[in-house]
């Protein structure tokens, strides 16, 4: 399986990019690490004209520390942020995250910029950078640079914020420095996409949930942030029956899919089990 | 139809090729290495699988346009990449241990196997299985490649790649 012939511009800078962006509109599509895309171009469920590879420019790659920020570059590569030693420092929870995505190979050429613009709901990187409530740092023409918050950068779908002539060029995640964190995925083979996941991160002092973040993975058509259940567990003590009943309506007010690794109230219930055993072991417990 | 210049399995290559054309064309059809195997054709098996400037990716899963000024090397040059024989220590206990039966995973496998090796030289049994959860094989069951990878783990030689 060949894709459909293309024109292709690999361009050093993120200002080449995006000239060519603007050039050709519609018919271009940017490939990152290409691990989503390449399958999509093979099987011909899409055919661009034009394919941008961002693979020459350097400055999109690295983790980097801006104060009380990580600062992620859109390239960086699965691998590369899984055994970042800054992102394990100050934000366990993507650590943890990435390493289950996919298989190594995978994670070898995949990017973290790459996956979160794909907004694949099944994927396992927007969860993690919900639930820390990254930034997104996107370039647009002309030398414009604009700043999305998590909970507007996710719209839809595999829709992001992101606009047809814009790049998303960084991840700004706040440090959580000292907090639990787990990513509880489930799956029933392997490298597969997760039927359900749940991102964790905990802030417990002396057997006590001071605060708490968690997000969770395809149970909806974006990756959601369970606000009430952060709620409910702040002030609750870090054990399993405290937890269990924190976290208890954690799917209300969720929409996930039904296929055929199970219907929309077999993911709401492993959504409450995965929940509880994310916060459970970021807890320490 | 767009330049690349990089180094298989030792030699630079220069060529002029389709975008669209993947590593896995390039090397097979362009450079007659055909020792890396097309498999599943959809990302899956692993049966593609070389190493880009040191580390394991799927040959199927990326445009040889993307391997623009890399460091390719695949099973047919893994040898090379060290001094002490005919075989790669991985080869090596993958043939001591029948770790195959038909045989076309096993590129893809060792090569993935040496990457494993050279990120942690010690696995345990589940890190092996874990490890290795981009390459399917069909035939084995997996046991006798989780106790090729012990092998070459033993002998200590299996991280030089």
């Amino acid at each position: 399986m060949i894709p459909a012939a293309f024109d292709y511009a690999a361009p050093a800078t993120v200002e080449e990019a995006l000239a060519l962006l603007a050039e050709h509109g519609d018919d271009a599509k940017i490939i990152a690490g290409g691990q989503s895309l390449l399958p999509v171009l093979r099987l011909r469920l899409n055919a661009p004209e034009f394919v941008i590879d961002l693979g020459k420019i350097d400055r999109l790659r690295g983790v980097r520390e801006d104060g009380d920020a990580l600062v992620i570059g859109a390239m960086t590569t699965h691998s590369a942020v899984a055994n970042d030693p800054l992102v394990a420092q100050h934000a366990a929870l993507i650590s943890k995250a990435v390493a289950t995505v996919a298989d190594a190979q995978v994670r070898n050429r995949g990017t973290f910029g790459g996956a979160l613009a794909h907004a694949d709901p099944a994927g396992d990187v927007g969860a993690p950078a919900l639930a820390l409530g990254a930034e997104f740092v996107i370039a647009g023409q002309g030398g414009a640079t604009r700043t999305v918050d998590a909970a507007d950068f996710f719209v839809d779908l595999f829709e992001t914020a992101i606009g047809e002539d814009e790049l998303l060029t960084e991840i700004r995640v706040p440090k959580h420095t000292g907090w639990g964190a787990h990513y509880e995925k489930f799956v029933r083979i392997a490298q597969q996409w997760s039927i359900v996941a749940v991102a964790a991160a905990v802030k417990a002092e002396g057997g006590t949930i001071s605060e708490a973040r968690v997000a969770l993975t395809n149970m909806g058509s974006t990756p959601l942030r369970a606000t009430a259940v952060e709620q409910a567990l702040q002030g609750k003590p870090a054990t399993e029956d405290a937890i269990r009943e924190a976290v208890g309506a954690v799917a209300d007010g969720t929409n996930p899919p039904t296929d055929l690794n199970g219907d929309a109230d077999y993911r709401k219930h492993l959504a409450q089990v995965l929940t509880r055993r994310a916060v459970l072991t970021a807890a320490g417990g | 139809m767009t330049k690349i210049e990089l180094t298989v399995d030792g030699s630079k290559v220069s060529d002029d090729v389709e975008p669209r054309m993947l590593l896995v064309q390039f090397l097979r059809e362009k450079l007659g290495k055909t020792g890396t195997l097309i498999g599943c054709d959809t990302s899956n098996c692993g049966a593609c699988t070389v190493h880009l400037d040191g580390h394991a990716v799927k040959s199927c899963n990326m445009l040889a346009v993307q391997a623009d000024g890399s460091e390719v090397t695949t099973i047919e040059g893994l040898a090379d990449t060290y001094d002490g024989g005919e075989l790669h220590p991985m080869q090596a206990a993958f043939h001591e241990c029948h770790a195959l039966q038909c045989g076309f995973c096993t590129p893809g496998m060792i090569m993935r196997s040496v990457d494993l090796l050279g990120e942690n030289p010690d696995p345990s049994e589940q890190e092996i299985r874990e490890g290795l959860e981009g390459n399917l094989c069909r035939c084995t069951g997996y046991h006798n490649i989780v106790r090729a990878v012990q092998t070459a783990a033993a002998a200590g030689k299996g991280a030089q790649a």
